[in-house]
């Protein structure tokens, strides 16, 4: 279809939408934002006509590359570390993909224009093709992946695993509270415009890298429909721009929206990326670097600064200060090592670093062997079962870290951790603005101001709360996390499949008792708690605990 | 400068073979090559039930943490207190024409080149150019009345369902239907469009009136402006593909247009007409599994019924009033190939055999 007959259709097409005389649209769901003032803006122009034909093209081509990957062996190449990764993102990523389909009747609700509206509608088809497509993509990797297990158990084990938690944010957050802070700010505006970024086009590099092109093939097809969708986001914004009464809200929902984006995609994208990958070339670049030219570069640059011009106001304090977490504080390892530590918790396994791994890593991160290297060390020294507990019951000089209640990433970057009694209960943060989001931002009132739609944050928040005091054995057993002979744990500390001695089994864990932080934090006498959470902001980096006071 | 550029050594990743074929090694699990942790309808799991079963979490399946954010006053996730229906097991629902993504794009696509081809040999063939005053005066008021109830429902009925019923099965066939609702909107518009530009006297504006203030009009709109405010998803879903589809969608489209269009020179209506049928049969699929379902439930049947029964009364009457105001356009064409009694019959005979599958009682208000 050409330019001119395109914008022709799309004209006539808005003449679909009319005027309701009888009775309006239920309004499912609430907004603290107001559009009385705002100026009509136009996303992307699509039309069905156009889409459908062009979206079953890209399909084509994407089971065209699946039947060639499986004939052409692809499996006999990709790299096992990478791939276990996956067994976690996979899990994850089809969720956020179906909450941003459920999110579009939330924006369409709050916002009074029929021309964003079909541009949202053509996002929610988008969205429910993304989830099938990734959860097809993941089937694909059970059938032909040497290890199929935690691809059989994905969406079980997605939802009762600590990792599945911090990632489920990540879709939960489009799809509740303030319609406009949860389907616009968040998702639209910071989740897809900035963080798809890393997402669909650095970690499918990354998997190109370790042997894997069809997670490149899947994604590169996904990222292509983000740009409309980025379209729908940027022309709700300059809507809510155009109402003085929003720019409270709207810089409440960016620092909310940018931080715990930035808390939970970096810790994931992060890990896959540095330490899921072979490809140590120096000329690579780092999860700092690309998300230096990704996110930095292209979107807070490129995108969030120009709006300073509307009069919103950018954060830029926590743009910079995520930067500081990955360049300068380690976030990303102190995550994987993180991940590592609770490795017989996962349901995927994890491939110990090596040498050539260390030298990357100390080419890119100046100082990390100092921090690091001595724990993946001990990781590596204690993968097999038989003579020692997993690591994180050894003495490793690791101190098993709070959860930070909002982000539920843990507190890992250790002097940041934040405590306060909230609700009648010891919460700890990962950091002020996580703490700022729990005790000003998601209540019904804000700066003095009244925000009754905004949403809340709920559930078992810590999952350590729900097995503390319980064997690990039965901790493992319950979540299913077990191999098909009954006894073989998923998770393993290596990828040595050849040999059933060197996989742990329930019978190598039992005995072991699984603790709850937040519970004993809770516990402790005021004094005690003081002194704890003083030394806990001593200890790092690493996990490392502080030295004890002479 | 440029040269030294051009013989910069290029990196790339070296290829290592690996050997991570399935196969390749015996061990636990290395033949766990189903997801196992839902029972598929049947003895094997088909491509559809993999790629959609539970991907949205439920506290009462796997979701051991719960739903980590809510609303201001209601928990968040899918509350299933947003509809009135109660189901003993909502996860049994299973999509008859098991739709993702293959199919959706497939099948769409498949409509738009039959539709796109229909147009395309129409503008040849002068095909227009045949039709009478009388005709092209019902396609440019009635049809293009039409086009805004699809349009309507699509965005505002169907859409916004999706966001709210227990399953990721039950919302991705809602917006499913959702798609179809929009695509055959726009496929209506487009070819109205079409007819403007052509050699006829064809007026392309006069829908918006028709459908905003033409009194055979107003009963349709009603009804639709109505479906669109409901609260509950399930009322919604019932209330618009049971009710109103049934006694005003099938009777405009199938017992009216498809039936006459020929007589009236036209044979490009009903392959358009014949699409928005097409997808509505499909719709109308997995909505009358959903709801045999739930009349079905050994625990809940009966209060569904009495439910049900409750919205019957409420959106029959609508639908049946928005029916009888359209009588009028029965009387437009030339050539008129059925009486509006007799399109009424069909569709009310449709409807009590849908009523018949769901185990409902038909309304009194269909003998009237």
């Amino acid at each position: 279809m050409s330019r001119q007959s395109l914008s022709k259709a799309h004209a006539k097409i808005t003449e679909l939408s009319w005027e309701p005389t009888f009775a309006t649209p239920a309004t499912r769901f609430g907004t603290d934002y107001t559009f009385d003032k705002a100026p009509k803006k136009d996303p992307l122009k699509q039309i069905m006509r156009s889409y459908f034909p062009m979206e079953e093209e890209k399909d084509n081509r994407v089971f065209g590359a699946m039947d060639g990957a499986i004939r052409g062996n692809m499996f006999r190449q990709v790299q096992q570390r990478w791939m276990e990764w996956q067994k976690l993102f996979l899990s994850i990523i089809p969720f956020p993909e179906i909450s941003a389909a459920r999110a579009m009747p939330m924006a369409i609700d709050a916002v009074p224009n029929p021309e964003i509206h079909n541009g949202l509608a053509v996002q929610m088809i988008d969205e429910v093709r993304h989830s099938t497509i990734q959860m097809n993509l993941k089937k694909l990797y059970m059938n032909h992946y040497i290890d199929p297990a935690g691809f059989d158990i994905t969406e079980k084990a997605f939802a009762n695993n600590y990792a599945g938690t911090i990632g489920r944010q990540f879709g939960e957050g489009f799809i509740t509270g303030d319609a406009i802070t949860a389907a616009n700010i968040y998702l639209t505006v910071v989740a897809e415009t900035a963080f798809t970024n890393t997402l669909f086009v650095a970690m499918p590099d990354e998997a190109a890298a370790n042997g894997d092109y069809l997670l490149p093939t899947v994604f590169h097809s996904v990222q292509s429909d983000e740009s409309r969708h980025i379209s729908n986001g940027y022309s709700i914004l300059l809507m809510a721009l155009a109402d003085e009464d929003n720019r409270q809200l709207l810089e409440r929902d960016l620092r909310y929206a940018w931080w715990n984006n930035h808390c939970v995609v970096d810790a994931a994208i992060g890990t896959f990326i540095e330490y899921g990958t072979k490809d140590r070339r120096k000329d690579r670049d780092s999860y700092a670097e690309m998300w230096r030219r990704w996110i930095y570069d292209d979107y807070y640059r490129s995108y969030l600064i120009p709006l300073e011009k509307y009069g919103l106001k950018i954060p830029h304090d926590l743009v910079e200060e995520a930067w500081n977490r990955i360049y300068n504080k380690g976030y990303v390892h102190e995550v994987a090592q993180f991940f590592a530590t609770g490795w017989p918790v996962n349901y995927w396994r994890i491939d110990p670093m090596t040498d050539t791994d260390f030298e990357w890593f100390e080419e890119k991160y100046p100082g990390w062997y100092n921090k690091y290297g001595k724990w993946w060390e001990n990781y590596n020294r204690l993968r097999y079962p038989g003579k020692n507990k997993p690591i994180a019951f050894e003495d490793v000089d690791y101190q098993y870290p709070h959860r930070c209640w909002t982000c539920m990433v843990p507190a890992l970057i250790r002097e940041d951790m934040v405590t306060e009694k909230v609700d009648g209960q010891w919460r700890t943060y990962c950091s002020e603005t996580c703490a700022w989001t729990d005790i000003k931002a998601f209540r019904p009132e804000y700066e003095g101001r009244p925000t009754p739609n905004m949403g809340r944050l709920t559930g078992h928040r810590e999952w350590e709360t729900l097995h503390h005091n319980r064997d690990l054995a039965d901790i493992i057993k319950d979540l299913g996390y077990v191999r098909d002979d009954g006894k073989t744990l998923i998770p393993q500390p290596h990828l040595d499949l050849d040999d059933q001695k060197k996989l742990w089994t329930l019978d190598d864990v039992r005995g072991i008792n699984f603790a709850s932080p937040n519970i004993l934090l809770n516990e402790m006498s005021d004094a005690d708690r003081e002194a704890h959470v003083a030394a806990y902001k001593a200890g790092g980096p690493a996990g490392r605990p502080a030295p004890a006071k002479v | 400068m440029a040269q030294a550029a051009v013989n910069k050594e290029r990196s790339f990743p070296h290829p290592e073979f690996t050997d991570s074929e399935a196969g390749a090694l015996t061990f636990p699990s290395s033949t766990s090559r189903s997801y196992n942790y839902y029972k598929p309808a049947k003895a094997r799991a088909t491509t559809y039930e993999d790629v959609t079963f539970d991907v949205q979490p439920d506290p009462e399946r796997h979701l051991s943490q719960g739903w980590i954010y809510g609303f201001a006053n209601t928990p968040g996730g899918y509350p299933q207190d947003w509809t009135r229906l109660k189901s003993s097991d909502w996860h049994q629902f299973r999509d008859p024409n098991e739709e993702w993504e293959k199919t959706i794009y497939r099948n769409n696509a498949a409509v738009v080149r039959q539709i796109s081809l229909s147009l395309e040999n129409a503008k040849r063939a002068k095909a227009y150019s045949h039709w009478n005053p009388a005709w092209v005066r019902f396609i440019e008021r009635n049809l293009g009345a039409w086009m805004h109830a699809e349009n309507g429902l699509g965005m505002h009925v169907f859409t916004a369902a999706q966001r709210s019923a227990p399953t990721n099965m039950i919302n991705n066939a809602m917006a499913v239907n959702a798609a179809h609702k929009l695509r055959f909107a726009q496929d209506l518009a487009l070819f109205n469009l079409d007819l403007a530009e052509s050699e006829i006297d064809f007026d392309g504006q006069v829908h918006r009136d028709v459908w905003q203030n033409d009194p055979a009009w107003q009963g349709v709109r009603e009804n639709a402006e109505r479906l669109t405010a409901i609260g509950d998803w399930g009322e919604a879903l019932f209330a618009t593909n049971i009710v109103f589809e049934s006694l005003v969608g099938v009777l405009f489209r199938s017992d009216l247009l498809m039936q006459i269009s020929a007589r009236n020179g036209d044979y490009i209506t009903p392959t358009i007409v014949g699409a928005g049928e097409n997808d509505y049969s499909r719709d109308l699929g997995y909505t009358r599994a959903l709801f045999s379902m739930l009349t079905r439930d050994e625990k809940h049947g009966d209060e569904n019924k009495a439910v049900l029964g409750e919205w019957l009364s409420t959106w029959v009457p609508q639908s049946l009033r928005a029916a009888h105001e359209l009588q009028p356009i029965w009387s437009q064409p030339n050539e008129k190939v059925v009486t509006f009694a007799d399109s009424l019959d069909a569709a009310k005979a449709t409807f009590r055999s849908v009523l018949a599958d769901l185990d409902l009682e038909a309304p009194k208000e269909l003998d009237q």
